[in-house]
């Protein structure tokens, strides 16, 4: 018991402050793609050759880049030779709106915006999700799993993960959505009492990641299901869930 | 053993399709067998397009040489299976009926492993049709029968924030007659999306296949290819490299012996685990800005060099993150009544260890020094070797032990890689197309245990199959017998102690 003690006491209090405090990110992240599309010249395409999933498309001289698909590998970054493409250390990239992850360099980027007043005050100060694993590859189902250990400790915002469908507000999923997985996620979703959220949390839930176009997968959970909230990334660094979350109940706006 | 039987082979070394005999399949199915049941193993078993048909591919690890023996076979639409006198070649079996619609007659439990339908249209093993539904888990399962004799289902989807995968408990009473492990869920068709015209997302497959193994499966890709395309690697790139496959090591043991703690209801240790874990991931996401590795590696190096800065500031914090480490690991094998939890849970002999063929830490578990990095060296390992770390009781406490032990080896490896990295290119472009008509064997010891990619070249120097096997491949089998005998309430640890993948096995 002494012992147990007094390892707590050498461990430390590690809860991470935020949303108030934001911890330093590794310089070598690659959060939210600033686009400048004013140094793009006429017919290049050396961004868009260089992304393996397509997420990087030129038309009508407008460059488009779909954080539903990108990789957050840096490739397009590496490739632009008039460095039009950079990608910056901002972690918030959740939003309510397919098309909102579709950068194209003009206007401030759609931060998600709460649940609507009157579902807010029936889920209370609480947020119990169920989350589906579907072909994700335990890269994405890690770092959502990371944000209930102390350093993010979850709980202290009234979010968290139950087993029981029955007793969620709403599901988060991960993975491409495989053709074996389809039936099992839909099942758990009708399992959970209306009215419910759907939160796609990574590319491959998004849109299908790097699978789009395998007839082994759905293209993401919004081929099947509405989906509320959209979390960026391969895997999306667990302060972009975390602030996906927190923006979805009305925590930081 | 006579050449004549088999190619030799050795880790990351081409060997050209001319010196790997096909023999007749009496004689194939003959020195498999024998060489299996000679303290041999099964490291892959796999089929390859040949012509019209399909060939098979044996890779045979020897106890006592450093390199393996390879053999070939033409087994038509059915050949005489080999599991009934080879029990490692159970699942490989039924791979290879499932992707290449190929029957192992006589095979005592052929069903499918993944539920997708056959790659070659008009040859399946199980005679369905093409417009015939495959519904992942809709097939028989083993039953036992008898008055007060219950089976349990677990799955698809599971209680916690992990993958899916289907259990099936025969149970009498609390206690677990035997268990059908039945996965699949997570197929997403990456194997054969690996072979042909290289994709531009073949790197992005590889660290995905099982995401927190991106650096395990990245490298055995990388290794390979620089292999077949005969790419120089830089001393400096392969230190950088061993830092990054044993940072992921200590993070994942970090995290399974936090949730060990965790299944057996100690949560001391289980918090602190689970946070240190996620800083040993940061160490990782310091050097490349991704916490598993992501775009770390690259075919001829590393993307991501190490700056005299960076290797001070990765110091700092493996120092302080080992330090509390050691200090909730002390404080889980000093806990008398977590160790009473461990001891005698979920035993594997060192004997069925053997007949399985299980690899990783599971064997090392069980007094078997099965371990890549020690039998088969490649890159830094051919260099600078990491002592084995092995536990006689293939129990629970023996699965904790054995990562307890390699989490020190590899905080020493690293510390000394990051105070010694000597000077060098971090990566030289490949310069040439893969030699043609060859077969390489890549094998990486992964946090899990051995991954193995098998990648033949055709006469174009194209990848003309590109076999994959995830150390779960090998060890799901042991999780089922190590059930046997258990209370089912036992499952979670028992799990747990073996933390597979699921969508590493499902490809």
């Amino acid at each position: 018991m002494i012992g147990a003690l007094l390892a707590r006491l050498s461990q430390g209090y590690r809860t991470l402050k935020y949303p108030e405090e934001t911890p330093p990110l590794s310089g070598r992240y690659r959060g939210l793609p600033q686009l400048d599309g004013t140094r793009c010249p006429a017919d290049c395409t050396v961004c868009s050759g260089a992304c393996p999933t397509g997420a990087i498309t030129r038309s009508e001289g407008k460059t488009r880049l779909d954080l539903g698909t990108c990789l957050f590998c840096g490739q397009c970054a590496a490739a632009c030779p008039e460095h039009a493409l950079t990608f910056s250390r901002e972690h918030r990239m959740a939003v309510r709106q397919r098309d909102g992850l579709v950068l194209d360099g003009a206007g401030p980027f759609p931060h998600a915006a709460a649940l609507e007043p009157g579902l807010r005050r029936l889920l209370g100060r609480s947020l119990r999700l169920r989350e589906v694993s579907a072909g994700g590859c335990n890269a994405c189902e890690a770092d959502t799993n990371v944000l209930s250990t102390i350093s993010y400790d979850l709980a202290r915002f009234g979010i968290q993960f139950v087993a029981s469908p029955r007793h969620a507000d709403g599901l988060l999923v991960t993975g491409p959505v495989t053709r074996n997985m389809e039936t099992a996620l839909m099942k758990t979703y009708e399992a959970i009492p209306e009215p419910k959220v759907v939160i796609a949390a990574g590319a491959c839930a998004i849109s299908g990641g790097m699978f789009s176009g395998h007839d082994e997968v759905v293209r993401g959970v919004g081929e099947l299901l509405p989906v509320d909230l959209f979390v960026p990334g391969c895997p999306p660094h667990p302060l972009t869930i975390l602030d996906g979350l927190l923006r979805l109940i009305g925590r930081v706006r | 053993m006579n050449t004549a039987c088999g190619a030799q082979a050795f880790n990351c070394i081409p060997v050209h399709l001319s010196e790997i005999p096909v023999l007749s399949l009496a004689l194939f199915r003959e020195h498999v067998v024998r060489r299996v049941a000679e303290n041999g193993r099964l490291v892959s078993l796999f089929g390859s397009p040949c012509g019209s048909g399909v060939r098979l591919y044996a890779v045979l690890g020897t106890a006592d040489s450093g390199g393996f023996t390879v053999l070939a076979a033409d087994p038509g639409d059915r050949y005489p299976a080999l599991t009934p006198d080879c029990a490692q070649a159970s699942w490989f079996e039924r791979e290879i009926a499932e992707q290449w619609g190929i029957r192992p007659d006589g095979h005592p439990w052929l069903k499918p492993l993944r539920f997708h339908r056959s790659w070659r249209a008009g040859h399946d093993a199980w005679g369905r049709g093409p417009g015939e539904p495959i519904e992942p888990s809709v097939t028989e399962f083993y039953r036992v029968e008898g008055e007060e004799v219950h089976e349990v289902a677990v799955g698809p989807v599971h209680a916690g924030i992990i993958e899916p995968g289907h259990f099936r408990f025969q149970c009498h009473g609390e206690n677990v007659m035997h268990l059908e492990i039945s996965l699949g869920y997570q197929h997403r068709g990456i194997e054969r999306r690996l072979t042909g015209e290289p994709s531009p997302r073949i790197m992005h497959y590889l660290e995905a296949l099982a995401g927190d193994t991106s650096i395990g499966h990245g490298l055995a890709y990388c290794q390979g290819m620089e292999a077949l395309t005969r790419t120089p690697v830089s001393f400096r790139a392969e230190e950088i490299r061993g830092i990054a496959l044993e940072l992921e090591r200590l993070a994942n043991h970090a995290g399974d012996l936090g949730a060990l703690s965790g299944d057996v209801g100690y949560l001391p240790t289980a918090s602190f685990c689970g946070r240190l874990r996620g800083d040993l991931l940061n160490i990782t996401a310091l050097a490349c800005g991704n916490r598993f590795g992501r775009g770390w590696l690259r075919p001829g190096g590393v993307a991501w060099d190490l700056t005299p800065d960076l290797l001070g500031q990765m110091l700092d914090r493996l120092d302080r993150t080992s330090r509390d480490l050691n200090g909730a690991l002390e404080l889980l094998f000093n806990s008398p009544s977590v160790m009473a939890r461990f001891e005698e849970t979920g035993a594997l002999t060192p004997a069925l260890c053997q007949e399985l063929g299980l690899v990783g830490v599971a064997a090392r578990a069980c007094n078997v020094g099965r371990d890549v990095r020690f039998e088969h060296p490649a890159g830094i390992y051919r260099f600078v070797s990491i002592p084995l770390t092995t536990w006689p009781t293939g129990d629970v406490f023996a699965r904790a032990q054995v990562r307890r032990g390699e989490i020190r080896q590899s905080t020493h490896f690293i510390r000394q890689r990051l105070e010694e990295l000597s000077e060098g290119s971090a990566c030289t472009a490949p310069a040439r197309r893969p030699v043609a008509d060859s077969l390489v064997i890549s094998l990486v010891e992964g946090w899990r245990g051995e991954i193995c990619h098998a990648i033949i070249t055709g006469a174009d120097g194209r990848i003309a199959r590109y076999k994959v096997v995830d150390p779960s491949f090998h060890n799901w089998m042991g999780l089922a017998l190590a059930l046997r005998g258990q209370q089912i309430s036992d499952f979670p640890l028992c799990n747990k102690s073996f933390n597979l993948s699921y969508c590493g096995f499902d490809l």
